[in-house]
């Protein structure tokens, strides 16, 4: 104790003891790894795979092929690449889910932390949340699209108007899980001791907020996170399904499975392709989720 | 010790701090639980005040209205000068560095994701604007005061043991020099062994430092160790108040005297004629206390006139205060004899 050391170690940076952390666990590195290929590969694959032009004539007498080194994964009903397909599909699919889970996991930590840090608000944000989770998707996003589609799509082009509009949606008819468990976890939080300490020392609520209550919310949150991205996937491809979406020849994950659920029986792998990319996302964000938690939290970091 | 007879550090003049009870589907306002009921004391600079009494008696509740942790009911709590308890939440923050508070539990009171440098740093990031330099080395300055070895500074609360985080704790309460110290209970927690590093720890700050402390605690040998006076708390009000060499010599209330009884003696020869007062019964609902005195029910000394007239905190000799009808105010000194021992059947 009376050690007085003359090398005086600096504050290190926390960073790096959570990235030593985040490497040791398997599942993480699999599914960083792997969200990394598939992003890369949508990002990267259309350019540098390029389907042949074919004549309708070739496409009608190429229809639903088996995979092949001139169509690695087949050829759909109508004779399009589904290499070229996935791809393209990828990029939509991957975008709208992880836009879609940040909106909604930004938009529900902030209703979960108002509500539950400021007495006040408590009771008119969980109303709100209340009428959200009353509130059927399906129709909402009808009415949603009707009255948007077209003027969103003036402003910024069909595609990317769709696009929003999706994310947007998805987003906003997510967050009420997020935003409630959030709230419960701050109810208990802010009654620790260590935020009663910072009280006394004369933080305010942003600080405290900041410092105390969100650091140790981190891990419910993640875990809802990473259930939101497969969510968002599969409600984008059920809004597409009804035509609510993007436009029926405009490729998602999602929308591919459906395709392909016609002709399940006799080809199998139609419906194999799309579904094994939304799975291994999933996977890898779900793994990714629980590596980041673990390295986050300090009691489990360095064990 | 230093100064003694100073002037008064902390005024407390008739705190009250009731939690409001609503009941019924409309959530109506019913009752109050009246955890602290008109209590005033004062504490002399650099000196400190023991604040002893069963779990529940509205102890540390005390200490966190004192530093408007809890918005006080009513009442004054004058810290150097300026009243703490109506003060503007802005003013309040700028008078936060003079008082501060160690808690009891050091492991919940210390966030689990900062390292010992960023809970020690808190305050000065909150009230100063230093750069991270000298933020660093005011944190080491702390470090060797409490005596936490330098290397420690990266570490995180579970890496430490319980007496180790007290002083974490207590760094951060040191950090903005303050003047006044509510320590809630900071021993409860920790080993026997532990307990009294922690208590030379606070003994040794005081004396260097010139800190003034309230100190909340149940362990009535430590108090008397630490404590010039010793304030003794019943069911939300104060039973008696008095420097510690009386009141341990020769307690004047009968609930102080029922729990100094329990205190344990090292000595075997007078631990044998030791008597042990055991009160029978349960202290009363703070929701709904007695009408007269608190003790009332309890009161192995009980009168007529106890339950109905609320006794009042009076000088009864010099330097003693006590709340109990058995004592007039003072003037007639040496009344203590006056025992009217009335025979009520049900407190016995």
């Amino acid at each position: 104790m009376t050690d007085v050391s003359t090398t005086q170690p600096k504050p290190s940076s926390q960073m790096r003891d959570i990235w030593n952390q985040f490497r040791t666990h398997k599942g993480a590195l699999f599914g960083l790894v792997t969200l990394g290929i598939l992003i890369a590969a949508v990002l990267i694959g259309p350019y540098l795979w390029i389907p042949e032009k074919l004549s309708v004539a070739e496409a009608i007498k190429l229809k639903n092929q088996g995979p092949s080194l001139r169509f690695p994964l087949g050829t759909d009903q109508l004779g399009r690449d589904m290499l070229a397909r996935m791809l393209l599909a990828g990029r939509v699919s991957l975008a709208v889910g992880l836009v879609a889970m940040v909106i909604a996991i930004v938009f529900g930590t902030f209703i979960g932390i108002l509500a539950g840090y400021f007495r006040r608000l408590d009771s008119p944000l969980m109303r709100l949340t209340d009428m959200f989770l009353a509130l059927p998707l399906i129709p909402l996003l009808l009415v949603m699209v009707m009255l948007f589609r077209d003027r969103i799509a003036g402003v910024i082009g069909p595609e990317l108007g769709a696009f929003t509009l999706i994310v947007f949606a998805i987003g906003i008819t997510s967050w009420m899980a997020t935003a409630r468990i959030v709230r419960g976890e701050v109810l208990t939080l802010k009654e620790r001791e260590y935020v009663l300490a910072a009280r006394s020392i004369g933080a305010k609520p942003n600080r405290i907020i900041l410092r105390h209550i969100l650091p140790n919310v981190v891990s419910p949150v993640m875990v809802a996170a990473t259930l939101g991205v497969a969510e968002a996937i599969i409600t984008e491809s059920v809004l597409s399904f009804l035509g609510l979406g993007f436009p029926p020849d405009f490729p998602t994950w999602g929308r591919l499975l459906f395709d392909g659920l016609q002709y399940m029986q006799v080809y199998p792998e139609r419906v194999v392709w799309p579904g094994l990319a939304i799975s291994l996302t999933v996977l890898s964000v779900n793994y990714i989720g629980d590596g980041l938690r673990d390295a986050l939290d300090p009691r489990i970091r360095g064990r | 010790m230093l100064d003694a007879a100073g002037r008064p550090l902390v005024q407390v003049e008739n705190l009250k701090m009731h939690f409001p009870i609503y009941t019924g589907i409309f959530r109506r306002h019913t009752g109050d639980v009246k955890a602290v009921d008109g209590v005033s004391f004062q504490i002399m600079a650099g000196q400190t005040l023991g604040l002893v009494g069963e779990s529940g008696c509205g102890k540390s509740t005390v200490g966190r209205a004192m530093l408007r942790l809890y918005e006080p009911t009513a009442g004054r709590v004058v810290i150097d000068g300026e009243d703490v308890a109506s003060m503007p939440s802005e003013a309040l923050r700028k008078k936060r560095p003079t008082m501060q508070m160690v808690f009891q539990d050091p492991q919940a009171s210390l966030n689990p994701r900062m390292t010992l440098a960023e809970i020690v740093s808190e305050p000065l990031d909150e009230h100063t604007d230093w750069t991270r330099d000298q933020k660093l080395e005011r944190v080491y300055e702390l470090m060797d005061q409490v005596g936490l070895n330098r290397r420690f500074v990266n570490r995180f609360p579970h890496e430490f043991s319980g007496g180790q985080r007290q002083r974490i704790g207590i760094a951060r309460a040191l950090a903005l020099k303050p003047r006044f110290i509510v320590c809630d209970e900071p021993i409860a927690a920790l080993d026997v062994s532990i307990q009294a590093q922690v208590v030379n720890l606070l003994e040794d700050l005081q004396e260097k430092l010139g800190l003034t402390y309230l100190f909340i605690s149940h362990d009535l040998s430590m108090v008397r160790h630490l404590a010039q006076r010793v304030a003794v708390m019943y069911l939300g009000r104060i039973a008696e108040l008095s420097p510690s060499r009386d009141l341990y010599a020769r307690p004047l209330h009968p609930y102080a005297e029922a729990l100094l009884s329990a205190v344990n003696e090292p000595d075997p020869v007078l631990a044998a004629r030791r008597k042990r007062i055991i009160l029978k019964g349960d202290v009363p609902s703070p929701a709904n206390p007695p009408q007269g005195c608190n003790f009332c029910t309890r009161c192995p000394k009980v009168m007529d006139i106890c339950k109905t007239v609320k006794p009042d905190l009076v000088e009864v000799e010099p330097g003693r205060m006590v709340a109990c009808h058995l004592y007039p105010a003072a003037g007639s000194t040496g009344a203590s004899e006056a025992y009217e021992r009335n025979q009520q059947g049900e407190t016995q």
